[in-house]
């Protein structure tokens, strides 16, 4: 039975090194959900990548974790705010390659891809927030235990 | 399985000589600065000590975003300037297909799967032995 104790909570976002709470948390609130370890590796990457836009784009913010269920599904979503600058033109900010720094410009568009709700909420002047969901997915496998 | 709490790792990352190679083992969840401090005491070291290799344990890595991706293709590129070449070993399953999904191959980086093969690699590829450049004669 997965328990989902321990799962909420608001992190801050403010040095990089609140960037490895957020990993961490992230990574424990998954595995009490019972995402796989693949899933889990996805969610803790998706997880740093916005949180660190969150704090490199965003000049800081916060996360806040939610356990969410659908019809029998649990789920795990993660919002990442800020009130930096917004992002003008999402289109071009999604898309592969595009950085406005000096980065990869892959943060974005790949957490997207490891995710699978996404949502982004952003406009010049008034902050971003990037929502994003996954689900456990439970895949017929034996039984755990010797 | 069992998940040994990994805590953050701050300040600096040991770099062990090994004849011809440098041997850097990561492990646990990474502070950016850190990595980026890897990546200067690398180049420092590589040119100090003109090895030919630079061997990167990630197997107790969890994850690579992409900015650990930046920074491990950095000191591959650098390496590569300072005449090293750069092998990541014992990169997880779960860490590999994380990347790929996420868009990051990095190119340039050379792999192996475990800290045994990549030492092979690294030896075997050395183009010279010290003494200089061999002299290809008719
Ligand atoms: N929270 C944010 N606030 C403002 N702009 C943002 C935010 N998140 C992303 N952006 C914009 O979207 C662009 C693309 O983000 P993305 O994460 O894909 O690339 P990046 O952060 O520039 O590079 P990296 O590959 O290192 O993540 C950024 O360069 C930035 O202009
Ligand atoms: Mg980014």
């Amino acid at each position: 039975m997965h328990t989902a104790a321990g799962v909420e909570a608001c992190l801050p976002i403010r040095s990089d090194m609140d960037l490895v709470w957020v990993r961490q948390h992230v990574r424990q609130a998954a595995a009490r959900l019972g995402f796989g370890l693949v899933d889990q590796t996805k969610l803790v990457t998706a997880a740093s990548e916005l949180a660190r836009n969150t704090l490199v784009h965003g000049g800081g913010g916060q996360m806040a974790a939610q356990h969410v269920s659908s019809r029998g599904s649990q789920g795990l979503r993660l919002a990442f705010s800020d009130e930096g600058p917004g992002i003008a033109d999402l289109e071009l900010a999604l898309s592969d390659g595009y950085t406005s720094g000096g980065g990869l410009g892959m943060g974005l568009s790949g957490a997207r891809r490891l995710v699978h709700d996404f949502e982004i909420d952003s406009a010049p002047g008034s902050g971003t927030t990037v929502r994003v969901t996954c689900w456990v997915v439970r895949p017929p496998r034996p039984r755990e235990g010797v | 399985m069992s998940d040994a709490y990994s805590g953050p790792v701050t300040g600096h990352v040991p770099v062990l000589r090994l004849g011809d190679v440098l041997l850097v083992t990561l492990q646990g969840d990474l502070h950016d600065s850190t990595a980026q401090q890897l990546q200067q005491d690398l180049a420092e070291t590589v040119s100090r000590t003109g090895v030919r290799g630079v061997l990167i344990d990630i197997s107790g890595v969890e994850i690579v975003d992409s900015f650990l991706g930046r920074v491990l293709a950095e000191i591959a590129a650098q390496a590569k300037l300072l005449a090293a070449r750069t092998v990541v070993a014992g990169m997880r399953p779960a860490v590999a297909i994380t990347l790929v999904e996420l868009g990051l191959t990095l190119p340039g980086l050379g792999t192996a799967l475990s800290t045994e093969a990549g030492m092979e690699l690294l030896s075997q590829q050395a183009p010279s032995r010290p003494g200089g450049p061999r002299q290809e004669s008719p």
